[in-house]
């Protein structure tokens, strides 16, 4: 497929692909990230995960129509706004699911994985019947469309750099929270043992529902900027959960730079195997990849000691 | 019994009054205008659920689960077309009466309430499914019970039952048409295939190789490739179309998937307006989740644009809105949709009767000439002879009509040197 073309020509396409595949491992990232702080720091098994990302779009949508209406000077900015609020949203949410359904069933992890799928289905429904079963639209402001022109024939998308900048921030963020903060601390203690946590004063109620309610929070501003590349329905949240889902097993649950090495191993064979194969047959053998190595290592690429 | 007249060809009218034995010694009594129904034990031998004064058909489509953002059109042009003919009398002098069910997305379910539609509810006829999967799973239904099934969308062919009426396209009548257009008016000699992972894109792509291939001089297929439903990540294909800078690209992509791909073409700076781009899987309905901006300027080959300029398709824009709301947009399966009761209508009356093997037998060559896309006439096939057209997208979500064949074309579900 090579011939007849430049060596510039060809330079200035892989440095594109390259590209291509930092913007996926970005998206991969950001996605998972929620997921592998309720995953991997709390073992519930959140099903619902692609809805509490589609809140966030929702909220985008909904923020960029009131900007529309009420603030059309200050439309160019609404997007961080919107993100802001995506947070907010969804981890509320988060918080409230977590206190009447999840709290319930931290003694039988396996449960959480139906109770999070009906929740999931009703979320779906509760969408559909509430913003109407099309999709929407979610209009950018110009300055997030379109592509820098490097050179004459390397051109970068901008809502790509935008996704990759904001997966830096959140993941430096989410660990510095995560090594550095009293919070941190406490999560990381409820991890190893819950009743020693809770023997020494940590109050273990309260860590895991703020824990869940920033994984959803995360899943929010992710689904906000989603808006940019993806669709906004009642159903899209299942076009990501799977891709989730096995970047953090994949991952090995609890360890965060896990997460982020499966995201970068899985975005770059998708990618790549992509290019040159075609597109049914990338996500096929990368799932044979992913399925092969967990049999090698049931527990991930990365994994903590955990007492158990 | 209902004083409407029901509208019908003058020797059709007598013949039914002669059926219709109690409705005999009325008839002297009325007006030459208003036409008694004919009695029922004479239009429906077969126990359908047909009574003096109703019919009933069933609606069967997804209102919940995935599906839901597609078919809630095809739901509500089939109601706006049951309401319409009832305000005209309905069907031999009898109000269309419609129990809607749910088919959830979910092939199985659809098997079952279709079942539930024709053995306890005897429906007349049933509107419904959408996708082709759905089809294939109440098509063994229909013809075990013997029911009658006007399903609404472009689909890829290969199918054609007794029990069946397709109101949309088969793959050749929207593929074929399209590319003569764009090999002729764009000069076009490469193209790019590309398509979600299922059979409706695979068994229209094939046929488009085949016919760019054998047919169309000179031009070449230089990339086909397929996704899996729901894949958002588009940006090595579109690295791919890059390199390769086909004078077409030919998109079968459905679902959220479409609007990550054009979102995605339109960041990677492809220019809608310089590069060809053909779609037979975009229609208005879709362009609402994509955003005009990210696809004005691509190509869509259909039967039926919301913007047709006809004084059918005016009336029918106006009811739609005014049933549904002015926000709600028309698009090709929509129409297809609406057909669906009409044309079992024009059947009814065209064999005097609603048992269904007569409704079957009776359904080559009956016209519907208030179409909104035109003139439509049944073949013998049960597909439709239509128009294909060409339209353009536009930034406000709706499509200028660029091209439209001279004649109807003819359905060919089964097509010769397209295997």
């Amino acid at each position: 497929m090579f011939d007849s073309y430049s060596i510039s020509e060809l330079g200035s396409i892989f440095v594109m692909q390259g590209f291509a595949g930092l913007i996926l491992f970005s998206v991969y990232l950001l996605m998972a990230l929620g997921l592998a702080i309720i995953f991997g720091q709390m073992g519930v098994i959140n099903m619902a995960h692609g809805e509490f990302m589609i809140l966030g779009a929702y909220v985008t949508y909904f923020t960029s129509q009131a900007f529309q209406h009420f603030l059309p000077a200050l439309f160019p900015a609404y997007f961080f706004v919107a993100m802001a609020l995506a947070f907010v949203a969804s981890g509320t949410l988060g918080m409230i699911v977590e206190w009447g359904l999840i709290r319930h069933l931290y003694k039988r992890p396996l449960d959480t994985l139906l109770a999070t799928w009906g929740l999931s289905l009703i979320l779906q429904q509760v969408y559909r019947s509430v913003f109407g079963p099309r999709e929407v639209g979610v209009e950018l402001p110009a300055w997030m469309m379109g592509s820098l022109k490097l050179t004459d024939t390397i051109e970068v998308q901008i809502n790509g750099l935008f996704v990759m900048t904001l997966t830096v921030i959140i993941t430096a963020v989410v660990a510095v929270m995560m090594f550095r903060s009293r919070w941190g601390m406490q999560v990381r203690a409820v991890v190893l043992n819950r009743m020693m946590a809770s023997a020494v004063g940590i109050n273990t109620e309260r860590v895991d529902r703020l824990t869940f309610g920033i994984g959803c929070g995360i899943a929010g501003v992710a689904g906000s900027a989603f808006t940019m590349i993806g669709s906004t329905g009642p159903t899209a949240g299942q076009l990501y959960i799977v891709d989730t889902f096995l970047v953090v097993v994949f991952g090995g649950a609890q360890s965060l730079i896990g997460t982020i090495l499966s995201a970068l191993s899985i975005s770059q064979t998708q990618s790549t195997l992509e290019f040159f194969l075609s597109g049914s047959i990338a996500k096929v053998i990368t799932l044979l990849g992913v399925v092969g190595i967990l049999m090698l290592r049931p527990q991930g690429l990365f994994t903590l000691k955990v007492r158990r | 019994m209902p004083k409407d007249p029901t509208s019908g060809p003058v020797d059709q009218t007598r013949r039914r009054l002669l059926m219709g034995a109690a409705a005999l010694p009325l008839a002297g009594l009325l007006p030459k205008s208003v036409l008694a129904a004919p009695a029922t034990a004479a239009v429906n031998t077969t126990g359908l659920a047909v009574t003096d004064t109703e019919v009933t058909v069933g609606i069967l489509h997804s209102v919940t689960g995935t599906m839901a953002i597609s078919e809630t059109g095809s739901v509500q042009a089939e109601k706006l077309a049951i309401e319409q003919i009832n305000a005209m009398g309905g069907v031999l002098g009898r109000k269309i009466k419609f129990i809607q069910e749910d088919g959830a997305s979910d092939w199985p379910t659809f098997a079952e309430k279709a079942k539930k539609l024709l053995v306890n509810d005897k429906c007349a006829s049933v509107f419904g499914c959408w996708t082709s999967a759905s089809r294939k799973a109440v098509l063994p239904v229909f013809e075990q019970y013997n029911g009658m099934l006007y399903y609404p969308t472009f689909y890829e062919g290969l199918e054609q039952s007794k029990n069946v009426i397709y109101t949309g396209q088969e793959a050749t009548q929207q593929i074929i048409a399209g590319l003569d257009w764009v090999n002729k008016t764009k000069n076009a000699k490469t193209f790019y295939l590309l398509g979600s992972d299922y059979i409706w894109p695979r068994t229209s792509n094939k046929i488009a190789r085949k016919h760019i291939e054998k047919y169309l001089k000179g031009c070449k297929v230089v990339g086909e490739e397929y996704f899996p439903l729901g894949h958002t990540q588009f940006n090595s294909v579109i690295n791919k179309i890059k390199l390769t800078k086909p004078d077409v690209i030919y998109a079968i992509i459905v679902g959220g998937s479409n609007v990550a791909f054009y979102k995605q073409l339109k960041a990677a700076g492809i220019d809608l307006s310089k590069q060809t781009l053909l779609t037979i899987s975009v229609t208005e309905d879709e362009i609402d989740g994509i955003g005009g901006e990210n696809i004005a300027g691509a190509f869509a080959c259909m039967k039926y644009f919301q913007s047709l300029d006809n004084a059918n398709n005016k009336a029918f824009v106006a009811a739609f809105k005014k049933m549904w709301g002015d926000k709600t947009v028309i698009g090709d399966v929509t129409q297809a949709a609406y057909l669906g009761p009409w044309l079992w209508k024009a059947t009814v009356e065209k064999a005097g009767s609603f048992d269904i093997d007569k409704v079957a037998a009776a359904s080559p060559d009956v016209e519907f000439k208030g179409a909104p896309e035109g003139y439509v006439k049944i073949h013998p096939n049960h597909h439709l002879w239509s128009k294909t057209r060409v339209g353009k997208a536009k930034l406000d979500g709706q499509f200028e009509l660029i091209y439209e064949t001279a004649d109807l074309v003819e359905p060919d579900p089964f097509p010769k040197g397209y295997q």
